[in-house]
């Protein structure tokens, strides 16, 4: 194939990630890996990669996982990650209750403008049943209810210690069944034979570039969020002030790849998954630890000490992540969540301080905004307060103001009693929707819809197949498992033949 | 203590408190999740909560390099030594006897001399090297009223000096006193104490000697907990054997303090070995310096203790029954000695910290959080 700059047939990508990808990995590594043809190769080292490498492992001996980050960095976005989202007909300890394939359907029509295929998402829904069997067989295992502060729920399962440790138990296990991680190591290009089949996985090393020879490839590769020059295309110089919550190497490399050489584009390229976060975290990586609570305990003004959107809305499962979308819409993409002594304990303690003042005046002024405004945003908001309401933080409490807008529809306190607190917030992506167009095989598209020969895809880099904007908490991993392991399987058995 | 060693556990706390995905790991969590506000003494409670088990540090995401850079293991572990030092009373004593692998086997050795010299001086025949046969033959050689004077005073000093740091301990980690005494919360500490239970990790075992799971650590662990239990039941039957029913040492080899004391002695014996070689093949990442060499004092100590107990066994119908004597009763000087200050006294904090924790969960629950 070609080594000049991609010139791009679709414009999608036409500002795109630096190209060639380097790989950091020295050139003799990086060459030991080119001696034998490989069955599969995969492209990234997070959960769907993962599952995928160790369910082609069961069919083919030589399955190579290339990951771009060196190994303390491995494991995409999955390295963040808590617990996925499964429909069971009959609970367990960990899910008690039922959480049928309709129900998960109809969470997943109620986010956003719904399934952009809804056929596929029907199909991962009903294959979700049977990841939580596959997780335990490979290593993973499940978070005990505890007394404590976490409430397992019945849609989500928690698995222990987190995506880290996720990410750890399905690398241990693919290593002791053989299969072969590579660490530092980016691919950069594919080379095609005549008939769209890949036959070669170029490498970038310091001594130039590195053929790894193939018989199918899988494409894990995440998302474009970390990739600033993207972002831009669609949402202009806000993007400046977007934080990234994972992983500094999702810069859609392998996705502009593919778009360039002819794959069909999935899914809304302003279609990601964006939280509310601490605007002090830092601009990659910060991960559960930066994400706030506050907002539903509290009012969220611009910086210009206004309020713009109803605080108590009912956010979980459908609009948990509505802030982040929210806050981008403001001027400067930041917003400042207010709250008194008597909401601070109502929620996770945040990991920066909050500002803290004897006044609202004072603690506004110490976050940088205009007190008087600050200060007559919540008098108001105290005046509207319905003297009948009952707050209780356990449910919806219909304690909401009258007369407001915009209106608090729950847990409306007033903000009255020292000491004051204000959390600067940020939106916070956690990553992309756009991907590659995938069949129910998980084979890449080409613009018309026909598959290439030995392509698969899986996880974020084609989650845009059936997301559409919004978000439905762990379900990023219910799509990465469950494509992960078709395209694993898929790819092991075109590798066979 | 340390004040940035403090600003540094409550920096990397607070973090965890804000992220929580370990809470399944072990009790720390639950209870870091009960607390806005660290304290002195909530910090010490923590970190000798903490069993060092370090499934936290290998499923952490913002482990260094990380800018977070989140080491739990390693900054608990740092306070917890503090806490030894902090409790242990009297406080040159502390830093006299608290620490080393070469110190404690140095001082041993002092100590065997010592005794070697007041055999020489004093025992009836003045013999160290001979062979010394029939009943009484040790008492021949220390004095009995000697050997249970010194012993004894040097169980109740240990006692008095680990009780008085214990309560110290419980005041500092603002435990009420009727909190204490709560059977309810000392039974289930105890049990969870006997079972090793924080030794399982996150139920696949300690991360040791690197982020693989196994359950060596707590196997290692148990033979030299339960040695040490043997060959002290070994001591308390000899006792009995000589005190009440009137028959003096030394004793057969089916009977039952040498066959509880050898048992004892070789799971003591195997136990330390393993656990010292096992802390040297770990990675040192997740570990204090400063606790590691606590840890190899204490590990040499009970080695040492069991293994010339052993060679005590071995040698007593030989002519160097006598210097076996000396080295066995010098290495049991310096283990009691050691005992207050250095890594031994673990048990004491951990079983209150148990306590605590077993108090805290109960009232957890009564709140239906």
């Amino acid at each position: 194939m070609t080594t000049s700059h991609p010139a791009g047939n679709t414009g999608i990508a036409d500002v795109p990630p630096p190209w060639p990808v380097p790989s950091t990995a020295s050139p003799a590594a990086l060459r030991s890996l080119a001696g034998v043809e490989w069955d599969v190769v995969v492209i990234g080292s997070g959960n769907a990669a993962l599952v995928a490498a160790l369910t082609a492992c069961q069919t083919v001996e030589r399955v190579l996982v290339l990951e771009r980050a060196p190994q303390h960095m491995r494991g995409g976005n999955t390295r963040h990650t808590r617990n996925i989202r499964c429909a069971h007909d009959t609970g367990d300890v960990f899910t008690p209750g039922t959480y049928s394939v309709d129900e998960l359907f109809s969470d997943l029509q109620g986010v956003g403008r719904g399934p952009v295929n809804p056929a596929l998402a029907l199909f991962a829904v009903g294959e979700s049943q049977t990841i939580p069997g596959w997780m335990a067989d490979h290593g993973v295992r499940w978070q005990q209810p505890l007394a404590g502060t976490l409430n397992l729920n019945r849609t989500n399962r928690f698995f222990l210690g987190g995506g880290t440790a996720l990410v750890n138990h399905y690398a241990r296990t693919a290593e002791l069944a053989g299969i072969r991680i590579a660490y530092e190591a980016a691919a950069s290009d594919f080379r095609l034979s005549g008939d769209r089949r890949v036959t070669r996985v170029v490498l970038e090393s310091a001594d130039g570039p590195v053929d790894i020879p193939t018989r199918a490839v899988v494409v894990a590769s995440g998302g474009f969020e970390a990739n600033n020059g993207w972002l831009k295309r669609y949402w202009g110089d806000a993007a400046d002030n977007y934080l990234v919550r994972g992983t500094p190497y999702n810069d859609g490399s392998m996705l502009a790849r593919l778009l360039d050489l002819g794959a069909g584009v999935a899914g809304d390229p302003r279609g990601f998954h964006a939280i509310a976060v601490d605007a002090r975290a830092p601009r990659f990586d910060g991960g559960i630890a930066t994400r706030l609570d506050s907002v539903p305990y509290s009012i969220v003004v611009n910086r210009d000490g206004l309020r713009f959107s109803d605080e108590g809305r009912d956010i979980w499962p459908k609009r948990y992540a509505s802030w982040g979308g929210l806050i981008a819409e403001q001027d400067g993409q930041i917003a400042y969540s207010v709250y008194d002594a008597q909401a601070a304990p109502l929620f996770m303690p945040s990991m920066y301080p909050a500002y803290t003042g004897a006044s609202v005046a004072e603690v506004a002024r110490l976050a940088g905004l205009d007190p008087d405004r600050v200060v007559r945003t919540v008098a108001e908001f105290n005046a509207h307060i319905d003297p009948t309401g009952r707050f209780d933080p356990g449910r919806l409490d219909g304690c909401g103001t009258r007369g407001l807008d915009p209106p608090k529809s729950n847990w409306a306190l007033p903000i009255q009693g020292p000491p004051f607190h204000i959390l600067p917030l940020r939106t916070g992506i956690t990553f992309t929707f756009m991907g590659l167009a995938v069949n129910e095989l998980a084979q890449v598209l080409d613009t018309d819809g026909r598959p290439f020969t030995n392509v698969y895809a899986a996880g974020e880099v084609m989650s845009g197949n059936i997301l559409s904007s919004g978000y439905l908490a762990g379900f990023g991993l219910t799509i990465g498992s469950v494509f992960g392991r078709i395209a694993g399987r898929e790819a092991a058995q075109h590798s066979a033949h | 203590m340390l004040t940035e060693l403090l600003e540094e556990a409550n920096r990397q706390l607070t973090i965890c408190n804000a992220c929580r995905y370990c809470e399944g790991y072990c009790a720390v969590f639950p209870a870091l999740e009960i607390r806005r506000e660290l304290g002195r003494g909530d910090m010490v409670y923590l970190a000798n909560l903490c069993h060092d088990c370090r499934a936290c540090y290998y499923a952490c995401m913002y482990k260094p390099p990380h800018e977070f850079a989140i080491n739990i293991p390693e900054v608990l572990s740092a306070v917890r030594e503090q806490t030894y030092s902090r409790y242990g009373w009297p406080q040159f004593m502390t830093r006299l006897l608290g620490s080393g692998a070469l110190r404690t086997v140095v001082t041993s050795l002092v100590a065997a001399l010592l005794i070697a010299a007041g055999i020489a001086l004093f025992a009836p025949n003045h013999r160290i090297f001979g062979v010394v046969t029939g009943p009484e033959s040790f008492y021949q050689l220390v004095p009995f009223l000697v050997l249970v004077s010194v012993f004894s005073g040097l169980g109740v000093y240990v006692l008095a000096v680990i009780v008085a740091s214990g309560l110290k301990f419980w005041r500092d980690t603002q435990g009420r006193l009727r909190d204490m005494l709560s059977l309810r919360a000392l039974r289930a500490a105890g049990a969870d104490t006997l079972q090793l239970r924080y030794l399982r990790g996150g139920g696949e075992g300690c991360y040791y000697p690197e982020d693989v799971p196994s359950m060596a650590r707590r196997t290692m662990h148990s033979l030299v907990f339960y040695g040490f239990l043997l060959d002290f039941a070994a001591t308390v039957s000899a006792a009995v054997l000589q005190d009440f029913l009137g028959v003096l040492p030394p004793y057969p080899l089916l009977s039952v303090p040498v066959m509880l004391g050898v048992t004892g002695g070789v799971m003591m014996v195997v136990g330390t070995t393993a656990l010292v070689r096992l802390k040297q093949t770990s990675d040192a990442r997740p570990s204090s310096p400063s606790m590691v060499v606590k840890d190899y004092g204490f590990l040499a100590a009970l080695n040492l203790v069991a293994t010339t107990g052993l060679l005590l066994l071995a040698l007593r119908d030989s002519p160097l029954l006598g210097a076996a004597l000396a080295v066995h009763l010098g290495s049991l000087v310096i283990l009691f000695l050691t005992m207050p200050y250095g890594k031994f006294v673990h048990f004491a904090y951990r079983y209150l910290a148990l306590v605590q924790s077993s108090v805290e969960s109960r009232r957890t629950e009564q709140w239906g959080d």
